[in-house]
């Protein structure tokens, strides 16, 4: 059994003392910055609204703030350190050649207002990586606007709203599964819909007939993500997609798991209607400690009037283009999305080819079955269905038995050197860690990865404190967050 | 190429502990109708090399070396060499949201770093870590005005930038909201007074699109005589020399922060600035990080404020935002620290001054009018030709000359140009020569 600490690639390099703010480096007078005089005629513009003094911002060498930003890096961890089993969010590795790509000066430079016949290479990166994720989809056409998987779903949604305005049918209701990422009710109250939730049944999956009746006319459509929430892929699929469309209603895929069917199943051929698709989980772009991400949203063909617009386009003459949808619900973004983003996408769907990708889909499956495989006997797997790309396990056994919860166990992975599961969520379920390894990580890490949670398991049966004390190897121990919550401390002017 | 580690063995062994032989044994559970019969139309695997090739192939496809004159919310502003080597630094790049407080200090602290300095610029006491760009940004401000004062109509000026009014009317209407217009003169807004009813908020930018600075205190005084919130969309590179909203009485603050710490990248990923007033820090969307201690009582940070949030508040939450620029904060926070308050002062002194330069020669031209006052960095000109065609002469002279002002009909064959302190006197100069050709040869 593996220990503790024994290859914890969180703990910092040297040290574990706090590192102070740049607040606290800042002294009067210290500077990084520098620019070229300027070397124009000084005029004496007279402008309203001027300030007396310049903002309160710290005053720092370039040599601390250097060494300031590299010691907070070390206080971090990510997928270039080890294994992310972050359920749902698919923290595959973020290959260097995708930056690389965005790096370049042709796009790095471009701003968004260079009229079209110059910007060819970027219209002609968008077509291609919207022809393959279409491809991928089983949709006509795609937006890449929206620049993220909630931005996608509102987007969807006013989609939606447009199909149902314009057919003269305006409805109110959207149905969402009560196992939804919690940005699909969000997103459904914020495109003026109210959500109503349909069960989930004994198998872990859409009650086919709660659903039945629960649809009327009223409702606008489904939101729904194909392997669902808990990592099981919706078997009455097709039948769902009827009920919807029966009353005019349209199917939404939520892309949040597409890792684990690409090139193996497409939303379009489950009768999906719209689908976004998050490029920072599963076309490898990286997540930024939060952020940028892409969340493109395709459609099937009699919806392709509504997207967003601009939308790319080639030309007959052979010239590319923009072009506005007749019916377009209009702008979500101020310029084209996150173009950045985009091009690391297509530097992944290229190297990576039709086979690479339902290569992908078939990794991320093998390596989450052998995993709940290797599981099993030590953690409770709620539903006795097969997995796709990530499992849900339940503490709730281990809970009555030693008082431990799934934050325990979480906290406690962190210092065997890996980031934790995602905890509770899905809701549906009582102490849920949500596991998903991605294709990405090795038999071996796989491996390393089912001892530590072994350990953990063993270790809480025969000595619970010594589970609940985790994690101890990082930068800091657990974090009070309820004073945080109870005094926010928000920026370093609220101190002292 | 192919990022998996497994060895034909490996799968061997795994598939064998699931007891099956074969990958697709994985998909046999999927309803047959649904599994793809043969492959997808998709291209061929290519090596690294071919890649990269491929890549640079189509940014060779973008016309390169422009020398832009071009802004509305994106700018070419110095971006000095520290903000890459330490934003790309993979433990902020590979990271995801830090809800594991313990082992994402680096991007919880910078993060806070982020939040403090913005507060700092916008003389607001509360920042969020980031929305997705100035545009949504606005949207999300509409958002909370409309909720926080349970009114369902907003006052926008005629000069806000037109992405951000795009995007508020595509979800206005979803979201029951009315927009009401008030109008420009002289390239300022000029607010009525008379007009009725009790708005949400009240909607500006400053400077507004057309470059001009606006009396904060009619706008101030206007929304809160009615109650309502006054909102200001601003441009932070300007907030070295610009009275800070806050200091003017603003209780929402947004903008778009691509020029602290993100280059152009064709308008993405940008990021969106936003801070309030502490009456409405319940009310903000987006990721919040709050300092705090460990169990050993150590200085730590964490998100905070959570029941804002979808995850846990789902359709009551304040905003559906999940994922937002994260990186892009990250990356604003080192370049405002590196340029402190005096060299953001001296980013804003010199692009005032080198704008002020350029209008004033290009004045001189025959037919050419400046066709406001009281303009920061970026202006309005008036020009004697179709102002797309200027701009496609002035390409092939090697200059993204500006904006056509579509947008706004009042100003005859208008071009907005904007003009940052990365602009050269000799780069000015050429500007104007060349205007002059292109007016002359049309």
């Amino acid at each position: 059994m593996p220990e503790p600490g024994g290859n914890a690639a969180s703990t910092p390099l040297m040290g574990g003392a706090t590192e102070p703010t740049l607040a606290q480096f800042s002294s009067p007078g210290r500077r990084a910055w520098s620019l070229p005089r300027l070397d124009v005629p000084v005029s004496d513009v007279a402008l309203p609204e001027m300030a007396e003094q310049p903002p309160l911002l710290p005053e720092v060498a370039e040599r601390d703030l250097v060494a300031h930003f590299n010691r907070l890096a070390h206080r971090s961890f990510g997928v270039d350190l080890g294994a992310y089993p972050l359920g749902s969010c698919t923290m595959k590795y973020n290959p260097k050649v995708c930056d690389w790509a965005a790096e370049q000066p042709g796009f790095r430079d471009l701003h968004p207002a260079t009229p079209g016949t110059l910007t060819s290479g970027a219209l002609a990166l968008l077509l291609e990586a919207e022809r393959i994720l279409c491809e991928l989809t089983g949709m006509q056409r795609a937006t890449f606007q929206s620049p993220a998987g909630a931005a996608g779903e509102l987007t969807g949604l006013l989609v939606m709203r447009a199909y149902h305005g314009e057919n003269d049918s305006p409805r109110s209701r959207v149905v969402i599964p009560d196992s939804a990422h919690g940005t699909n009710p969000a997103s459904v109250a914020s495109a003026g819909y109210e959500a109503v939730h349909v069960p989930t049944n004994r198998r872990g999956m859409v009650d086919l007939d709660a659903l039945r009746h629960l649809v009327d006319d009223g409702v606008a459509g489904l939101m729904l993500t194909n392997p669902n929430t808990i990592g099981l892929f919706e078997q009455d699929i097709r039948a769902i997609a009827e009920v919807i469309h029966a009353v005019d209603g349209l199917v939404y895929y939520d892309g949040a798991n597409l890792n684990a069917i690409l090139g193996i199943a497409r939303p379009g051929d489950m009768g999906f209607d719209i689908v976004h698709s998050n490029l920072h989980k599963t076309f490898a772009t990286p997540h930024g400690g939060g952020g940028p991400g892409a969340g493109p949203v395709a459609v099937v063909e009699r919806l392709v009037r509504y997207l967003p617009g601009p939308l790319p386009e080639a030309r007959s003459d052979g010239s590319l283009g923009w072009f506005q949808p007749e019916a377009s619900i209009g702008r979500v973004h101020g310029h084209h999305g996150n173009f950045g983003v985009v091009i690391r996408a297509l530097a992944y769907m290229r190297a990576l080819g039709g086979s690479g990708l339902r290569r992908v889909a078939e990794r991320s499956v093998l390596n989450a079955r052998y995993l709940a495989a290797l599981l099993g006997d030590e953690y409770e797997i709620p539903y006795d269905e097969p997995c796709m790309h990530e499992f849900v396990l339940s503490v709730a056994a281990l809970k009555r038995d030693t008082g431990l919860r799934a934050v325990d166990v979480a906290k406690a992975i962190l210092d065997y050197g890996y980031h934790a599961p995602t905890m509770y969520f899905p809701l549906i379920v009582q102490e849920a860690l949500m596991v998903e390894p991605t294709e990405t990580e090795s038999r071996e890490t796989i491996e390393g990865l089912a001892a530590a949670f072994r350990s953990i398991a063993q270790m809480a049966r025969s000595e619970p404190e010594n589970v609940s004390r985790h994690p101890v190897f990082t930068p800091v121990r657990r974090t009070d967050d309820v004073a945080a919550a109870r005094r926010p401390l928000l920026t370093w002017f609220m101190e002292g | 190429m192919d990022f998996t580690p497994h060895t034909a063995a490996d799968v061997e062994v795994m598939l064998e502990a699931l007891g099956m032989t074969d990958v697709s044994e994985l998909f046999s559970h999927l309803p047959a109708e649904v599994i793809l019969q043969g492959a997808l139309d998709l291209p061929e695997p290519l090596a690294e090399a071919e890649v990269m090739a491929h890549m640079e192939h189509l940014a060779r496809g973008n016309r390169q070396g422009l020398i832009c004159f071009a802004g509305g919310g994106i700018y070419d502003h110095y971006l000095p060499p520290v903000v890459r080597s330490l934003a790309m630094r993979p433990e902020f790049v590979t990271s995801y949201t830090p809800y594991q407080s313990e082992v994402s200090q680096g991007v919880l602290q910078a993060l806070f770093e982020y939040q403090s300095m913005v507060a700092a610029i916008t003389g607001l006491p509360v920042a969020n870590a980031s929305l997705y760009d100035g545009a949504s940004a606005g949207l999300e401000a509409v958002n909370l005005a409309a909720v926080a004062t349970g009114r369902a109509t907003i006052w926008v000026s005629a000069a806000l930038p037109p992405p951000t009014r795009q995007v508020i009317d595509t979800f206005a209407q979803a979201r029951g909201i009315e927009v009401v217009d008030h109008p420009i003169a002289a390239g300022r807004t000029s607010w009525d007074e008379t007009c009725a009813g009790q708005p949400a908020a009240v909607l500006f930018a400053q400077p507004n699109y057309l470059g001009v600075i606006e009396d904060y205190e009619a706008a101030v005084r206007l929304a809160h005589d009615r109650g309502a919130l006054a909102v200001v969309q601003v441009d932070p590179m300007l907030l070295g020399v610009l009275r800070t909203p806050g200091h003017a009485g603003c209780d929402v603050v947004f903008g778009e922060g691509q020029p602290l710490g993100s280059p152009m990248s064709f308008g993405g990923p940008g990021l969106g600035i936003f801070a309030v007033a502490l009456d409405l820090l319940r009310r903000i969307p987006g990721r919040l990080v709050g300092r705090t201690v460990d169990e050993n009582g150590a200085t730590a940070y964490t998100l905070t404020l959570r029941t804002r949030e979808q995850d846990i508040r789902r359709e009551k939450a304040t905003s559906n935002i999940c994922t937002n620029q994260g990186l892009n904060a990250v990356a604003a926070a080192v370049h405002l620290a590196w340029l402190g308050p005096w060299g953001l002062a001296e980013v804003g002194r010199q692009s005032i001054q080198k704008a002020h330069y350029l209008a004033k020669r290009l004045a001189e031209l025959p037919g050419v009018s400046i066709a406001v006052e009281a303009f920061a960095r970026e202006f309005p000109v008036s020009l004697p030709i179709n102002p797309h065609q200027a701009v496609a002469a002035m390409a092939e002279r090697g200059y993204l000359a500006g904006i056509a002002l579509d947008a706004f009909p009042q100003v005859s064959n208008g071009m907005l140009v904007a003009v940052t302190e990365r602009r050269s006197r000799k780069e000015i100069d050429g500007y104007v020569d060349s205007l002059e050709e292109v007016i002359a040869g049309a």
